[in-house]
């Protein structure tokens, strides 16, 4: 054949554009941008916060250097910070929050989800997550005036059960590291059940079934097939949780005592690196200081993002291929 | 639906339709908010087309929102500093001036059962107790200075404030005064490293820490002591005193300053001269630039420094347990007024 | 019976118990913190509550007006900001996104939900309202806004993820586009999850109080449009909790209630509008 004639050349040219413009006239060029453009912005959006956090703190940065994350001393008037005994106070806050919401969070979702009747299942869920609306004010609040009365009934029965583990020992004076990681499983609590139960609903039925026809029981097709099926969004809601419990700053300085020191003990106080920077922000005076607090606030988002990669490496490492999407 | 979202948005616009307002905002210390907020709504009923708006933040954060600009007016419990003067006169282009509006004081509150009695407290025995050196009730600082008192051999367990606060530098700068070991330890601020005890947030949470746990002893603001109806103790005063808190002996505490006060009234009267005079009181400050270019706002703020100096707001304020200003003081602001441009 | 079924039986009693407990223990203290709040702010909760402004401490008879309208304000413009963002991200995420940067994109959204409401505050405070020297509702709605979008993400991208392939591909084999197929098909079989999602998103966000200090700053007046400082009622909260008067706190807990019932009255309105449209779902 010829060289293409320039009639030919046209049809294929309009032929493109036509595809083309079919493409977006039928939406799907139009919604891969628009959506690509949301997904951009949030990128974009933390990428400003994180560098809003690293210029806000160059002149603490370049004062300490590494140093700032060895350091134990927080002294506002010597002009000497370390972000140490915070770091140490929001991982062991965020831990114990986590081991008990976990389980009790999974717990009641599969509960909500496989066993109560959907009537109930529905308004329970719905009270459920009205906890999560709770200001964190409250929840502060009502950590001191009825939590940590509560903690100081069971402290006795507590060391004379555990009190041979270094977590158990020493003074109790109500605010605690303790009774900050009871106030925070309670406030990260409703985002694990709402969120479990929504996709352990979403598991197809026929899986159930299938599980029941080869004999197992109910709690075995349940944590065997169905939960292993909603992990990854079990999984999702539990990070979701850790993000708050990172996060918390209000409910947290009401009950962890604002100590900046490390206590092995669970019953001593603590100080988490958002509960330091909520106290003492706005009474900050002096460019060392301020520019110390945010450089906490970087220090936690490098908290998080370690945590975060941890933990989706140890999923990986764990996840038997094929057992979910 | 779309009618819904209209008619809100109508809502949210028209609720902007008022007319001539002069809208002042100010922002800084927690501890006088209770008598700003009923000075400044007293003052919008009288003058209904001034609405004066102030958001307790803490002194620190009315500093820092003055001299950023985006506020009218700032107040601290602890004056400016040099540096921080500095920083509003390069951001701003003027001198920032302070005016003392009512007096406060901290007050030594404790929980000891079984002791009912008003305790006498020695600077020493104060700063013994916060340093860490004093550790036991009985303690002869302590039962010296409270003969007849059955002081228990128990461990004093100390409260301090977590948050930056002007309570807080009311009471490290008394003790940098009275004790050469807390200044060169611990020092002056509004957050300081604290050698022992426990950290409650704000005032009511020191409070609230002090009347759950006894045999514990802490600082706060007279009017939470009064409020809560705490036992608090008397302090020995610069003249050899044991002085009682109240409203009366700290208005004596800044008539005893009088003598040492500056022009712009930038001063700590802790540890003031004086017998009558309690040692742990404190202005607090509205910080008003000095030159202010929207005219209605500055008639607005000098017409009200005039109104908050005379007698009927001093009144107000004494009735909600802060101590009035000394009539020396009022006639020396008042003066100062003239500086605003 | 053998003993392995009997083991079994036992496990399944007790382990289907214990799921019971524990959404019981979960229910039990909402119910206690509801409790509480009526308890203690109940007295402060009259028609003057609704309609006045509050009043300085000692006198009687005033309100947190402006504190509800100025809340609703906040996430009513949280909500135009957050949602969309995040649900349009989430679906990217979801249906159009490779691997490498959806991974890209969780693993961020997952750092900035960890962010503190604090630091979230203290960043708009910066980049909005030091360049315009005052405070603003709008700044105040903009920081509250980005703290919802990431749990909008993730809602949108779990559910959406949890639709079987094969609703897409049966859209597709009947002739729709990508778009058009998950417009039409995926999102709403998601939908019940994503709304869920988005409701716990505007419950959390309703509570927080450290970003508003530092954009929407406070008001004891009214605040007309959106470019003045407003009142929210979890600031007033904060304000008169720590208070030492006994009235303010009382009202600080008839505040807390007042919030959780306006979260409960959009929760329950956004059902029943679900419930009326969708017929997928569940």
């Amino acid at each position: 054949m010829s060289a293409p004639t320039i009639t030919e050349d046209r049809a294929r040219s309009e032929e493109r554009a036509r595809s083309f413009l079919g493409r977006l006239r039928s939406g799907d060029e139009v919604a891969y941008l628009i959506t690509f453009l949301a997904a951009a912005s949030i990128l974009f959006v933390t990428g400003w916060i994180v560098f809003e956090l690293f210029r806000n703190s160059a002149l603490s940065r370049h004062e300490f250097g590494w140093s700032f994350l060895t350091t134990q001393v927080w002294d506002p008037v010597a002009g000497r910070f370390g972000a140490l005994p915070f770091i140490y106070g929001t991982l062991i806050t965020s831990a114990l929050a986590l081991l008990q919401a976990i389980p009790l969070g999974v717990g009641a979702a599969i509960f909500l989800s496989e066993l109560a009747p959907a009537r109930v299942s529905d308004a329970l869920t719905f009270l459920i997550e009205l906890l999560a609306a709770v200001p964190s004010v409250i929840y502060g609040l009502l950590g001191v005036f009825v939590l940590i009365p509560f903690l100081k009934t069971v402290e006795p029965a507590i060391r004379r059960v555990l009190g041979f583990l270094p977590f158990f020992q020493g003074p109790f004076y109500g605010v605690s590291v303790l009774a900050a990681g009871f106030v925070l499983a309670i406030m990260i609590i409703p985002f694990i059940i709402s969120i479990s139960r929504e996709v352990l609903l979403a598991v197809p039925g026929d899986q159930r079934e299938a599980a029941m026809a080869l004999g197992a029981t109910k709690w075995e097709a349940t944590w065997d097939i169905v939960v292993p099926f909603a992990r990854k969004g079990i999984i999702g809601s539990i990070f979701l949780a850790l993000a708050r419990s990172l996060g918390e700053t209000m409910a947290v300085t009401m009950v962890i005592g604002n100590d900046p020191k490390i206590h092995a003990s669970l019953f001593a106080p603590g100080y988490s690196i958002a509960s330091v920077i909520a106290n003492e922000f706005t009474e900050a005076t002096g460019d060392l200081y301020v520019n110390a607090l945010i450089e906490l606030g970087l220090v936690l988002f490098a908290l998080t993002f370690l945590i975060n990669g941890m933990a989706r490496l140890l999923i990986l490492s764990t996840t038997r291929k094929g057992s979910s999407q | 639906m779309k009618k819904l979202t209209c008619l809100l948005f109508a809502a949210t616009m028209l609720t902007g339709m008022v007319s001539a307002q002069v809208l002042i905002n100010g922002a800084g210390a927690t501890f006088p908010y209770p008598v700003y907020s009923k000075w400044f709504n007293q003052y919008h009923q009288k003058f209904p087309n001034v609405q004066i708006n102030y958001q307790s933040q803490g002194s620190g954060a009315g500093i820092r929102q003055v001299t950023e600009g985006t506020v009218d007016f700032g107040a601290t419990d602890g004056p400016m500093n040099e540096d921080q003067l500095k920083q509003f006169q390069d951001k701003r282009g003027s001198a920032i001036l302070h005016f003392p509006t009512v007096m406060g004081a901290d007050v030594i509150a404790y929980n000891l059962p079984g002791i009912s009695r008003e305790l006498n407290f020695t600077p020493e025995a104060i700063a013994g107790i916060f340093l860490g050196k004093i550790t036991k009730w009985n303690d002869p600082e302590l039962s010296k200075a409270n003969p007849g008192a059955k002081l228990p051999g128990s461990d004093i367990i100390v409260v301090h404030r977590s948050d930056g606060s002007g309570t807080t530098y009311v009471f490290v700068d008394y003790l940098s005064k009275v004790s050469k070991e807390w200044e060169s330890k611990v020092g002056r601020g509004t957050s300081v490293n604290w050698p022992v005890g426990l950290g409650g947030k704000g005032n009511e949470g020191v409070a609230g820490q002090i009347q759950q746990t006894p045999n514990s002893i802490g600082y706060i603001e007279l009017i939470y002591a009064i409020q809560n109806k705490m036992a608090h103790g008397n302090v020995r005063n610069a003249a050899g005193k044991f002085v009682q808190p109240n409203t009366a002996s700290v208005t004596a505490a800044a008539a005893g300053a009088l003598k040492d006060m500056p022009e712009d009234f930038r001063v700590s009267i802790t540890n003031a001269a004086g017998k009558d005079s309690y040692p742990i009181s404190s202005f607090t400050w509205l910080l008003i630039p000095a030159k202010i270019q929207d005219q209605s706002k500055k008639k607005a703020l000098v017409d009200f420094l005039h109104w908050m100096l005379d007698n009927d707001a001093q009144a107000m304020a004494e009735a909600l347990d802060y101590a009035r200003l000394p009539k020396a003081v009022v006639a020396k602001e008042i003066k100062a007024i003239s500086k605003i441009q | 019976m053998t003993a392995r079924l009997v083991y079994r039986k036992a496990t399944n009693a007790v382990m289907l118990t214990l799921t019971g407990v524990s959404a019981l223990l979960a229910v039990s203290v909402l119910f206690f913190i509801l409790g509480y709040l009526l308890w203690h702010g109940g007295t402060s909760l009259n028609w003057d509550f609704f309609t006045k402004l509050p009043v300085p401490v000692g006198e009687t008879g005033g309100g947190m007006a402006n504190a509800i309208v100025g809340s609703a304000k906040l996430l009513l413009l949280a909500t135009l900001i957050g949602v969309p963002i995040g649900f349009l991200g989430g679906v990217y995420v979801a249906e159009f996104g490779g691997s490498t940067f959806s991974f890209v994109v969780r693993y961020t959204t997952d750092l900035l939900n960890g962010v503190p409401s604090i630091v979230i505050g203290i960043f708009a405070y910066t980049v909005i309202i030091v360049r315009q020297h005052h405070f603003s509702t709008f700044a105040g709605g903009i920081a509250l806004g980005v703290m919802m979008i990431p749990i909008a993400v993730r809602s949108t991208e779990e559910f959406l993820r949890a639709v079987p392939d094969s609703l897409r591909e049966a859209a597709v084999a009947l002739g729709a586009s990508k778009s058009r197929a998950i417009l039409t098909v995926v999102i709403p079989a998601a939908i019940h999850g994503i709304v869920t999602g988005i409701m716990l998103d505007l419950a959390r966000v309703a509570g927080e109080t450290a970003p508003l200090i530092f954009t929407a700053f406070g008001n004891q007046f009214w605040s007309p449009g959106w470019n003045q400082p407003t009142s929210s009622l979890p600031v007033m909260i904060y304000t008169y909790a720590i208070s030492p008067y006994e009235d303010w706190h009382r009202q600080a807990w008839s505040a807390g209630f007042v919030l959780l019932t306006l979260v409960l009255a959009v929760n329950v309105f956004c059902r029943l509008v679900l419930a009326r449209k969708g017929p997928t779902g569940r």
